[in-house]
């Protein structure tokens, strides 16, 4: 046997504190009236760092700065000179990527390979792209001298922590908005980091602020009336109760939700690649992906040899140390998620689906939780109903074209959808019928800053990247 | 691939239903083109991410000495004398004269008029001696001069044959043609095993690099082999997927394996690391071994021998200390 030594990225790039403050109006500071929380390594539940949490009057004086910030500096600003310090912002991202990857697979649990080689590029990309826009907003399609909408209160998720707050503050800033973000509260320390690249690019203060906290900080963030604009990402549920505080206010809001991709392998696909597919649609970031493809419709006539590679190619899943350059999937990001994600693996079981996993070790501390399909599932089963944002797979099949359709369009998300098979009119076909907003043919999980990315029906509204993600960000 | 699935099923008909395949041309053009489709873009790119793996230390001295017992020492230069080959032969036996606890490589490899200057070196060792036969690299000449050619290999003193498929026929879609020269390629070698030049670089699809593996699978090959190293696009990484892949799923079906073996353009410990970690990860340990996975290089094998001095000493040593061939 070929066994590989272990790699492990070095640490010692990441210059920890032992505590972070808010970073307000181009500082860090201290809370007014909040406490604080702890960051933890989800891998060995190390605590990482001490963290500010933002009350409601921190919450004020951050949405006070970007105010001023906007009405002084920001907004007047013309955009060719927002484009400099976008640029540099996206330039010091590249120069210091290791850094960051190393302190959000830290930080998040997530494998190295995927900080290094998915986030920390896009993230620079990102940057790069709207850099690009800041000049050009009246070749954007919305009028000849499209306005900014003032301070975007934006809250992010934690399963790509740098990844989402680029989606949310590059094209803000390109369109001339200030903002407050919100990381969430078990991955705070890249959007950190972030502030400190703010100030190293001499970016204005107030132009960005960062306020850490949980559930409570991001609502007196959201319901803040000095907010023009809400931008959210994560649950349903949350972004439910947003959409209702909002209401009535002329708070514009764009929510990109759950969901629950159907990721479709018709008989004629290639099999061999639709199963790299299935596997970084389910188990990329430890299957804590709005997108991914969680639910497995292939056509009957080739399921039995599809499962089949599935579960050899599973069995090659290299589970462990997030740091260790070969590590394919790393920790569960907190005990919360974990035991979301027993729950309903066990109810999946309970309802009578057949749960396999290939024999792997899981180390003693942390979060972890092995690959995982389901066959056998129906569409009434609740792991083929419910988002579980883990590594489990549930597989359904089906047997004609319009049935695959019909199984993927009846779930009340609609964000992403797969397509596999050889032949272009069907793709083209299934695409058409698909209700979700994105539609890989032939691939999965493939992100561009150029392409737009949002959902239909309860996967939210509005769109981020490409020219169609600055229009939440635009006045019009 | 339901037919295929099928035919696993039933063992022991299943060797029977897969010869009668080449019987035919219809049966095995329908066949052939059965075979479920390769996606470009997903297969180089799973190659990719398998050449992103990090092997270090242990993993790296362990991989070094595998690929150094899967090399097959090459020369197939007109330029080639006995006493050229007679050296190439002795380093095979001893790669590093310095340190007698490094392996000796997998074979030699020469043209047939080459074949018993080095059968006098390596008699009596474990080092194979593989010829190119069947007028390589071109493969464009008559039948029977291809037969001769082999048959001529093989008495002085080749245990192992590489031979290139008649990549026109295959092309032009005449596949029972391509069948039939591989067929009676295999008998003219009697003992030695026969190894089967698809030239990738000339068959431009990897649905048609799934299908000549298939095909000369089917044929009775005993190895796959990327390339004759003599036209410019040579091994890469994705094509050698793609022929692992076949070798893992005829083993599937018929219970016969068959061995791999990328030629050409493999230059350095790097490279040859990541081809160990593709067999490690697409076919398994099974195919781990100088009998079923071999390197068709030449310079490749001194880098090993560089990187594994670096390895034990802790120090480069300059080119100067390893013998040019």
């Amino acid at each position: 046997m070929f066994e590989y030594a272990p790699a492990p990225e070095s640490r010692s790039v990441v210059d920890l504190k032992p505590s972070y403050g808010l970073f307000i109006d181009g500082t860090f500071v201290d809370p007014t009236d909040g406490g604080s929380f702890k960051s933890v390594n989800p891998a060995s539940e190390e605590v990482l760092a001490e963290i500010a949490e933002g009350g409601g009057q921190d919450v004020d004086r951050a949405v006070r700065a970007a105010r001023r910030a906007y009405d002084e500096v920001w907004g007047p600003m013309p955009g060719r000179d927002r484009a400099k310090y976008l640029f540099r912002i996206a330039r010091i991202v590249q120069e210091r990527s290791r850094e960051l990857a190393v302190l959000e697979s830290l930080d998040n649990g997530k494998p190295i390979r995927e900080s290094r080689d998915v986030d920390l590029p896009l993230v620079a990309a990102h940057f790069f792209y709207y850099a690009g826009w800041a000049d050009k907003l009246e070749h954007a399609g919305f009028g000849p001298d499209p306005r900014p909408v003032g301070v975007a209160a934006q809250v992010i998720p934690w399963n790509f922590p740098l990844l989402m707050l680029a989606w949310k503050i590059a094209p803000a800033l390109a369109a001339g908005n200030t903002v407050v973000l919100k990381p969430a509260e078990t991955t705070p320390l890249t959007a950190l980091l972030f502030a400190e690249i703010c100030q190293q690019a001499d970016l204005p203060p107030g132009v960005v602020n960062i306020v850490t906290g949980a559930g409570d900080t991001g609502r007196a963030l959201v319901e803040h009336p000095g907010v023009d604009k809400v931008a959210f990402t994560g649950s349903t549920d949350v972004g439910r109760a947003i959409a209702r505080s909002v209401a009535g206010t002329r708070k514009k809001v764009t929510l990109e939700l759950g969901g629950k991709a159907a990721n479709i392998v018709f008989d004629d696909a290639p099999i061999d690649q639709a199963v790299e597919g299935i596997v970084n649609g389910i188990f990329f970031n430890q299957g804590h992906v709005c997108c991914a493809g969680s639910r497995l419709l292939v056509q009957e006539n080739v399921a039995d040899r599809v499962l089949e590679s599935l579960k050899r190619r599973m069995a090659q899943l290299r589970v462990g140390d997030p740091l260790d350059k070969n590590t394919d999937i790393g920790a569960i990001n907190s005990a919360a998620q974990l035991a979301r994600i027993r729950e309903l693996s066990d109810a999946g079981a309970a309802e009578g689906a057949e749960r396999w996993s290939p024999p792997c070790e899981l180390p003693d501390r942390g979060f972890w939780f092995a690959p995982t399909i389901f066959t056998g599932v129906t569409q009434a089963h609740r792991i083929a109903r419910e988002e579980i944002f883990g590594p489990v797979l549930s597989v359904l099949t089906f047997r004609t074209p319009a049935e695959a359709v019909e199984k993927a369009n009846n779930t009340p998300y609609g964000l992403s959808a797969g397509i596999w098979t050889d032949k272009g009119s069907r793709i083209l076909w299934t695409a058409d019928r698909l209700r979700a907003g994105v539609v890989w043919a032939n691939t999965f999980n493939k992100f561009d800053p150029t392409s737009p990315f949002g959902g239909y029906k309860e996967s939210g509204y509005g769109r981020e990247g490409g020219r169609h993600g600055l229009e939440g960000y635009l006045n019009v | 691939m339901r037919r295929l699935r099928d035919m696993t099923a039933t063992a022991t008909s299943a060797r029977s239903d897969l010869s009668e395949l080449g019987r035919s041309e219809t049966a095995l053009r329908t066949f052939l083109h059965g075979l479920p489709g390769v996606d470009q873009v997903g297969a180089e790119q799973r190659a990719a991410q398998l050449g992103t793996r990090s092997i270090k230390t242990t993993a790296k001295a362990q991989a070094i000495d595998l690929a150094i017992r899967m090399v097959d020492l090459t020369t197939l230069e007109g330029a080639d004398t006995p006493g050229k080959v007679r050296a190439l032969a002795a380093k095979a036996l001893r790669p590093d004269p310095s340190d007698p606890s490094c392996p000796h490589v997998g074979a030699v490899c020469v043209y047939p008029a080459m074949v018993p200057y080095v059968a006098e070196v390596l008699r009596g060792s474990k080092v194979h001696l593989a010829s190119v036969a069947t007028a390589f690299p071109s493969g464009q000449a008559p039948l029977d001069i291809k037969l001769a050619d082999t048959r001529a290999a093989v008495a002085a003193g080749a245990d192992e044959i590489d031979m290139v498929i008649n990549r026109g026929a295959f092309l032009a879609g005449r596949y029972a043609e391509v069948y039939e020269e591989i067929v009676a390629t295999k008998e003219a070698c009697g003992d030695a095993h026969l190894k089967v030049i698809l030239e990738t670089g000339e068959l431009a699809t990897y649905d048609n690099v799934r299908r000549a593996s298939w095909l000369a699978m089917l044929a009775g090959g005993d190895f796959i082999k990327t390339s004759t190293g003599k036209v410019p696009v040579a091994a890469t990484l994705p094509v050698t997927l793609v022929m692992l892949e076949a070798v893992r799923d005829f083993r599937a079906a018929t219970g016969r394996q068959v061995g791999v073996k990328p030629a050409g353009g493999i230059k350095n410990t790097k490279d040859a690391i990541k081809y160990l970690v593709m067999v490690n990860e697409t076919v398994g340990a099974d195919w781990l071994d100088p009998d079923w996975f071999r390197f068709g290089a030449s310079s490749l094998l001194n880098d090993l021998l560089m990187q594994r001095t670096k390895l034990t000493t802790g120090t480069y040593s300059g080119p100067d200390y390893f013998t040019l061939d």
